[in-house]
């Protein structure tokens, strides 16, 4: 009961050791998530979904109720988990494997229908957890585990672009891409997330925000390297900026 | 019970269920169920409740998820092809031990198979279906009567063991009419509160549904705690006997082929051919020791198991019988119904092989 009774003090983010690699962009983003949600005071009435990757243990790092279900399917489960409990705050954080690649139909009907949850998308352009394989967000001639030629976009097409391609969905009211690459992206992603909060809990619909997070340990690459990579390079496929965004009055 | 209603057995299902305190449903439309979902979409606006066609099977059943997580009384149906692919959310269910309840109308397969009625999903239903150590509880009605109350009775085992449930029927049951006497409709107001659910962490610590145990012993842990979840159920089994202990040959059959063979009793016995019927209600679990206790005590020279596959309970049958009487079978499949005179053929050929 002691914890209870100090249930103003308690914050979102766990005081818990990291299981990411050196360098990872999860961990800035959880932070982000987390601040968000201490600032807009609605950690006692969010759930989230974790997805299947490296950051399906976010619950161990984000003092909120979690739900985990299948790889891709997120935006479903969080639809069941609105509809049910319509004056809760539910968001999805998914990988790009899991959001791009084996849950595109999920993502695209749940924006389409305005889906009035927020979903954290983390691009960092290959498989992470299962050891750096191609994703669909892969650059063409990146080199991955399962692309060792690099992307060819003859045999394996093209970076899949998911703000531009659901910036056309009527039902999606707030869709930005941000980066976490330095001290400056981070702030302005830490804007666009909790921005993404503040369109749910005006009612206002469906809301995402793509995050370029950097892969050292899978892109082969020095931390400070990875990060000047999604700089250089990944914003070159992937740019930085707002797609949409409805009046929030 | 209230008044006698006429009802075709889609829409009874979808009735039964908002009478049983569900509010929540999804669902994607695949023939010969269709008229639940349409159903649904109609009364669950009147009522406050949230009907939402799905973008596919997948998704409708991670809604489903997502709802039976929240601690609310949610559904979905589909017919064979939908269940395969709900057998990933399935698995996934179980594994985090949220309720709900899945109905499935059965028509013929493999593949796309046929839109006319079967019982080829036996298998999957009742032995798992999707990956991992894990069951479904299965319930298979012979009547619109018991349809109706094998939907309340659906969710209530769903909450009392935060387990899927699914309702095993085909496309006869779901295309016929019955009259029917609903169970007295659930309060929801007075279910108990579901403290399992994720509802905010407000005033406790958080809540994590999920079915990732990386540790191996950990794992093991919690499927032992599982299969422990498993052996309870047992006192939920249910069969059904008729003229048993004096029939000289007994039909073991489910849902509509029992149907079939209680018309083929009674036609063989003014032919002066003694059958009887065990009729299993549960298929998971599955009543072994009542059926074995049941041919021991009786005079029964043998079993014919009757289906439309080509033959999945069977295997069942025989693991209760444990060689004790022949087992024969009879099953037609693809749409096809069994006709009485083929189970009395089968039934004397049978006969005079073992007597």
């Amino acid at each position: 009961m002691e914890d209870i009774k100090k249930d103003k003090e308690i914050k979102t983010l766990e005081d818990v050791v990291t299981h990411y690699c050196p360098g990872c962009g999860h961990g800035t983003v959880h932070r982000l998530v987390a601040d968000a949600i201490d600032r807009l005071g609605v950690r006692e009435k969010t759930i989230g979904i974790a997805p299947i990757g490296c950051s399906v243990l976010i619950y161990n790092y984000l003092n909120v109720d979690f739900q985990e279900v299948p790889h891709g399917r997120a935006p479903a489960a969080a639809t069941g988990i609105k509809r049910a409990q319509p004056d809760k705050v539910v968001f999805t954080y998914q990988g790009d494997g899991d959001l791009a690649s084996i849950g595109t139909a999920e993502i695209v009907h749940a924006a389409n229908r305005g889906e009035n949850i927020t979903v954290i998308f983390i691009n960092n352009a290959v498989y992470g957890m299962t050891g750096g394989q191609m994703a669909p967000t892969t650059l063409l001639k990146q080199k991955t585990t399962t692309s060792p030629y690099g992307r060819n976009a003859n045999i394996a097409g093209f970076p899949l672009r998911v703000c531009e391609l659901l910036s056309s969905l009527d039902g999606v009211a707030y869709l930005e891409r941000v980066s976490v690459s330095s001290p400056k992206n981070v702030m302005k992603a830490k804007r666009a997330i909790r921005h993404a909060f503040e369109v749910q809990l005006a009612k206002k619909g469906f809301s995402l925000v793509e995050v370029l997070s950097q892969c050292p340990m899978n892109w082969r690459m020095e931390p400070i390297d990875s990060v000047r990579w999604v700089d250089e390079v990944m914003s070159k496929t992937f740019p930085l900026k707002k797609f949409k965004d409805v009046e929030i009055s | 019970m209230g008044e006698k209603l006429l009802f075709k057995g889609n829409e009874a299902i979808a009735e039964a269920a908002i009478r049983a305190g569900c509010r929540y449903y999804f669902g994607y439309p695949i023939t010969p169920q269709n008229a639940i979902p349409e159903y649904m979409s109609r009364r669950m606006p009147e009522i406050g409740g949230v009907f939402l066609q799905a973008e596919s099977e997948i998704a409708a059943i991670n809604m489903v998820f997502g709802a039976g997580g929240s601690g609310v009384r949610a559904m979905t149906t589909t017919s064979s092809p939908g269940i395969s692919l709900m057998q990933e959310g399935i698995s996934y269910l179980a594994g985090a031990e949220i309720p709900c309840v899945i109905v499935n109308v059965m028509r013929g397969g493999p593949g796309l198979g046929g839109i006319q009625p079967a019982q080829s999903d036996y298998f999957q239903a009742t032995k798992g279906g999707g990956h991992g150590d894990y069951s479904c509880i299965v319930l298979g009605p012979s009547t619109l009567q018991e349809l109706a109350e094998f939907v309340f009775l659906a969710f209530e085992l769903a909450d009392k063991y935060r387990n899927p449930v699914i309702i095993l029927t085909d496309g006869v049951m779901g295309q016929m009419m019955e009259p029917i006497e609903f169970p007295p409709e659930v309060d929801i107001s007075k279910l108990s509160p579901k403290k399992w659910a994720t509802t905010g962490a407000k005033g406790r610590k958080k809540i994590i549904l999920k079915s990732l145990f990386l540790d191996p012993e950990e794992l093991e842990n919690h499927n032992l705690h599982l299969q422990e979840k498993y052996n309870r159920m047992q006192e939920e089994i249910k069969w059904e006997e008729m003229n048993v202990k004096d029939c000289d040959l007994l039909l073991v059959a489910y849902g509509t082929s029992a149907r079939v063979s209680k018309r083929a009793v009674a036609v063989a016995k003014e032919r002066g051919i003694s059958l009887g019927i065990f009729r299993p209600l549960t298929l998971y679990p599955f009543p072994y020791n009542q059926l074995k206790e049941a041919v021991k005590n009786g005079r029964a020279k043998g079993i014919l198991v009757v289906e439309m596959s080509l033959g999945q309970m069977i295997e069942d049958v025989k693991l209760a019988i444990e060689g004790i009487v022949p087992v024969g079978f009879y099953g037609r499949t693809g749409g096809v119904m069994p006709v009485v005179d083929e189970i009395i053929g089968k039934a004397e050929n049978m006969l005079k092989e073992v007597m």
